[in-house]
């Protein structure tokens, strides 16, 4: 911060404290106690079968909310792929990691994908979730890549284009369906509700996971895509 | 008592924070970023909200660390423009 | 005052130091990582408020929302990482001020 004219440091100072002063002043205004939504999204989330409100609240009250997320975050990911410099060709296999990163990566990897598994199947009762899943799916995938493991050569170009879809398209023919049948958009059938989310979460892992590690690798250097000359 | 916990924490997140942006250097700015992260997650928890928890420090902590970690290095690497082939001579530590 | 309202007005505070840094920081990095101080500091609002409940469980559609904008962030911050790192690529700098006035390329 030291390249700057002397003057010029005086705007953003007074444009941050401003937005301090502004945002304080906004917060204390506010009543101290306010229920909010908790009180109503309790009752019905028990009555549905999901105790975990969190999860109910993004799947089944706000499902459109997560609907247009996973959209973007696969948008997103079209467009890293766009700004590839280079080609994922997958590294002949005596590109190894080392003896210790190797144990690491081979005693780690399967306790993660448990975890993830874990989070997906709990998350409709406690803390846990697609998200939390897909996430840990993710740091999984970019901690493969980054010890030096390269795409196995049946893991075509094809498939991870279904991969990173399917939970969107999923999501999207289960929200659409009803509107077929004259219902309302996104509309869980009752009595396949839970059965639903389940399926839809485990699919949103999928794509989730592998969207995260495919911004990993498709913006990484060449270094980690393998592209040795 | 976890009043005091928490001023300790919020103040502890600001300092990380500013520190994170008066540093010089892109590495550090980066490393103190994750740890922001990271403390970040602890201030969901205690905000009586796990499911932000988990997600944060998996994916900002995480994920995000990872992405900006590739960057700093790969903007290191190369001080001039990428070459058009690289098999050309004198390309610095492709 | 109580703990969840620190950490709403701690927030406002990372909001505003995001957007300092946003502004001065010259580099593209620099201007990243505030932009997700800034986010940061907005969620720790939301979530901060929303455990003004009089019963004492927090209210989830704001950890809902916070959930949606963690992913949202993770995206933007891959995307605008990935664009920056495409122009150092193409012109040797990272550096987007206007004061350095130097030949590109």
């Amino acid at each position: 911060m030291r390249d700057r004219l002397p003057g010029s440091q005086l705007i953003p100072l007074v444009t941050g404290a401003g937005l301090f002063a502004l945002v304080t002043r906004a917060i204390l205004s506010l009543p101290g106690e306010s229920a909010g939504l908790s009180v109503r999204v309790t009752e019905t989330a028990a009555e549905n079968g999901i105790s975990n409100v969190v999860t109910a609240v993004l799947l089944d009250f706000r499902g459109y909310d997560t609907l247009l997320e996973i959209a973007v975050l696969m948008l997103v990911t079209v467009a890293v792929f766009s700004l590839r410099e280079t080609t994922m060709s997958p590294t002949p296999l005596s590109e190894r990691p080392g003896p210790v990163l190797g144990a690491l990566t081979r005693t780690v990897i399967p306790v993660m994908l448990l975890v993830a598994g874990h989070f997906v199947w709990i998350g409709s009762s406690r803390p846990g979730g697609a998200f939390q899943a897909g996430a840990v799916i993710g740091a999984a995938g970019i901690l493969l890549a980054l010890s030096g493991y390269s795409r196995p050569k049946w893991v075509g170009p094809r498939a991870i284009s279904w991969v990173l879809s399917i939970g969107l398209l999923v999501f999207v023919g289960v929200a659409v369906y009803p509107v077929l049948l004259g219902e309302e958009l996104l509309q869980y059938p009752a009595e396949s509700r839970k059965a639903l989310i389940l399926v839809i979460e485990a699919l949103l892992t999928l794509s989730i996971g592998a969207s995260l590690v495919s911004l990993f690798i498709a913006s990484a250097s060449p270094r980690v895509q393998g592209d040795r000359e | 008592m976890m009043l005091a916990f928490d001023v300790l924490l919020a103040a502890l997140l600001v300092w990380i924070a500013f520190g994170s942006l008066s540093e010089l250097k892109l590495f550090k700015s980066v490393v103190m970023f994750v740890v922001f992260g990271l403390f970040m997650a602890l201030a969901w928890v205690r905000l009586g909200a796990p499911d932000v928890a988990l997600a944060e420090a998996a994916i900002g902590a995480g994920v995000t660390g990872a992405l900006m970690l590739d960057a700093v290095g790969h903007m290191r690497e190369r001080q001039q423009p990428y070459p058009a082939s690289a098999t050309e001579q004198g390309t610095p530590d492709a | 005052m109580s703990s969840h309202l620190v950490y709403a007005l701690v927030g406002g505070l990372l909001f505003s130091i995001g957007t300092y840094g946003l502004i001065v920081r010259p580099h593209m990095i620099h201007k990243i990582i505030s932009t997700n101080f800034m986010g940061s500091g907005v969620f720790l609002v939301l979530i901060g408020l929303g455990n003004r409940t009089p019963s004492g469980v927090p209210d989830p559609v704001p950890q809902a929302m916070v959930l949606t904008g963690i992913v949202v962030t993770v995206a933007l911050t891959a995307l605008s990482l990935a664009i920056a790192k495409r122009y150092f690529s193409l012109t040797g700098r990272g550096d987007i001020s206007e004061h350095r006035e130097e030949r590109v390329g």
